[in-house]
């Protein structure tokens, strides 16, 4: 069984004069567990809204996302907020870290809204991205890619089944890139979590073995950018 | 845990508003239970305040005046009290004690007293309690030319034993009015905590016979201060002097004649009272206004708490944890800033009274208040928290691509 299938999915959003167009329609997608997929996605493909979509924090207008057996629609939003909290990790293209919290809090504070604190695992999780001694740093103390490495770490901190990495090095040098991608693919493997990562970087999808164009996979993407 | 790890962070990256917001909170709190502690002691004091005595027996006037003359030594003496009617009542087989005192001088606008050795001898101002003096110190003797100087005085004058001064004429201080006669302190009196602190006391006879006083007045007294058998007899005594008579008023009791007062000035309480609340309205409508202006840039952050799983009601609840968080910084504050206007307001009432407020005497509005003003921001709390539970997530989170 897949860990995350989805079936006809369709979220519309509201025009300013009005109309709907929609942003994700979907016939079908599967991941299977522990797999590593990239989809390709220009700018307006609909790349970080079916991840929302994925994670909960959208409902989609129609169709089905079932994330570890569980079918996300039929859950209300606390049971989303929990599924997200306790089977997803998110990697957000600018990282969105908490900017009044260390880099432990950050990953402590998203485990608090998950199974619990593990504070050992925290740790270990911050050595793992190589930022043991920047425990107590503040997002604003570190490099560029020093914060997306505690994203990761974020992401990964209550095991989840399914990392989610939207542009993940989109804001990243070319070197901090190439290492951070590398990090999120082998503590994702290490951590036994699948990962979907949209990029429209082809330098970061030709990393990947299995990639999908969203251009094929949304049939909104078709109607929107070939009219 | 992680509630109060959110409400701290967000309190200190807002320390500024925070610590704005709270100090309204606190001179809030602060004003509202001094406010209230203030009316309620000196009620509670002012009503108690008898010096030893059920009554006042002076010229046909206000019973008010009487008291706040012959008790608090404050107010003119509204007239004199001729030598036979002081000696009536003296002899009054309902009277325990009758002790005349005769005002009218001051030593540098401090009221002097002249009164008869009994006052110091055989009164009890407060239950067990006589006055006293230093040691190696006395009273003055009747017939000589001595004074004993309340505890306030002698601290503000710095005035002991052996000094000598020239008393001045009238209850306010006019340097062109002094008296010839000289007198030399005798005696400090030991704090009494209550109005005798703040005079000089000096022989009845050194204030009928001092120089320029109306010679054909000089065996009237002010005032006589009664101390009554039995209560009852107080009834007798005010038919007799206040309805049958018509040359004399009998203050009695002196509690409730004070208790007239404070009836009288209530709606000063209430005004000041009112202006406690609106101030306690104004610092929680702060609260609400800077949680409030500040949501706009903690959406985002609420946005992210929310995509790492947090409940709306967990966003709502910390919303409504740091409103209340505000108002207990507040009121922690607010009990200093109440010492301080309590100090300020017991110094203010010590200085013309000579009666002694605790400032830090437990009061239930200690509770009440800070409870009210904690409530109260945490309610204030609820608007922004409304906001903060109703973000949308994706909108804040990353631009839709």
């Amino acid at each position: 069984m897949a860990l995350l299938d989805i079936s006809k999915l369709r979220k519309t959003f509201v025009d300013p004069d009005g109309g709907r167009h929609a942003v994700v329609d979907i016939e079908a997608f599967s991941l299977p567990e522990k797999a590593q997929v990239a989809l390709r996605g220009e700018s307006g493909s609909g790349k970080t809204t079916l991840l929302n979509l994925i994670a909960g924090i959208l409902k989609p207008d129609s169709g089905s996302i079932i994330i570890a057996g569980r079918e996300m629609s039929a859950l209300s939003e606390p049971d989303r907020d929990r599924l997200r909290a306790t089977t997803i990790g998110y990697i957000f293209q600018t990282f969105n870290l908490l900017q009044g919290y260390t880099c432990l809090e950050n990953v402590l504070l998203g485990m608090s809204f998950g199974p619990g604190v593990d504070r050992e695992f925290a740790h270990a999780l911050l050595n793992r991205v190589g930022l043991a001694t920047r425990l107590k740093h503040y997002p604003r103390q570190l490099s560029t890619g020093q914060q997306q490495r505690v994203a990761v770490a974020r992401a990964l901190a209550n095991r989840p089944k399914l990392v989610l990495a939207d542009e993940p090095t989109g804001n990243l040098d070319h070197k901090n890139a190439s290492e951070s991608l590398a990090l999120i693919r082998d503590a994702c493997k290490e951590n036994g979590a699948a990962l979907l990562l949209v990029s429209h970087d082809r330098e970061v999808l030709q990393q990947f073995e299995v990639v999908h164009g969203l251009e094929q996979l949304n049939r909104a993407v078709t109607v929107e950018v070939k009219p | 845990m992680t509630l109060w790890l959110i409400v701290f962070r967000s309190l200190r990256q807002h320390a500024l508003s925070t610590v704005v917001t709270a100090m309204s909170v606190a001179l809030a709190g602060g004003l509202l239970m001094s406010v209230w502690s203030v009316k309620e002691q000196s009620q509670a004091i002012f009503t108690g305040v008898n010096a030893g005595f059920d009554a006042v027996l002076g010229a046909r006037g206000s019973k008010l005046q009487l008291v706040l003359n012959a008790i608090f030594n404050l107010e003119s003496s509204p007239g004199n009290v001729a030598l036979p009617d002081f000696q009536d009542i003296q002899s009054n087989p309902a009277v325990e004690l009758a002790i005349p005192i005769a005002v009218g001088d001051n030593y540098l606008g401090y009221r002097l007293v002249g009164t008869v050795p009994e006052m110091f001898t055989q009164v009890e101002y407060a239950p067990g309690k006589h006055y006293e003096v230093g040691a190696g110190e006395n009273f003055f003797d009747p017939n000589r030319r001595e004074a004993v100087v309340g505890s306030f005085v002698a601290q503000k004058l710095h005035l002991k034993r052996g000094d000598k001064f020239h008393p001045y004429h009238g209850l306010i201080f006019n340097e062109k009015d002094q008296h010839a006669e000289t007198y030399v302190v005798v005696g400090v009196m030991k704090p009494s905590n209550t109005p005798a602190d703040r005079v000089i006391w000096i022989p009845l006879e050194g204030i009928q016979r001092m120089s320029g006083h109306d010679p054909n007045a000089a065996t009237d007294v002010s005032a006589v201060l009664v101390k009554l058998k039995a209560p009852e007899a107080g009834f007798r005594l005010d038919m007799m002097y206040n309805r049958q008579g018509n040359r004399l008023t009998f203050a009695w009791p002196i509690g409730t004649v004070m208790a007239d007062l404070f009836s009288k000035i209530g709606w000063f309480d209430q005004v000041l009272a009112l202006v406690a609340y609106l101030v306690a309205l104004v610092a929680t409508l702060s609260i609400l206004a800077s949680i409030y202006n500040s949501m706009n840039e903690r959406r985002r952050e609420i946005a992210i708490l929310r995509a790492l799983g947090a409940r709306r009601t967990t966003v709502f609840g910390a919303i409504l944890l740091e409103a209340a968080s505000i108002s207990t910084l507040g009121m922690i504050v607010g009990f200093a800033c109440y010492a301080l206007i309590m100090v300020a307001v017991a110094g203010v009432i010590r200085e013309q009274t000579g009666v002694v407020l605790v400032p830090m005497k437990f009061n239930m509005v200690m509770v009440w208040a800070p409870a009210a003003l904690i409530i109260l921001g945490a309610l204030a709390g609820v608007v922004p928290a409304i906001k903060a539970y109703r973000t949308h997530v994706a909108e804040y989170l990353v631009p839709t691509s």
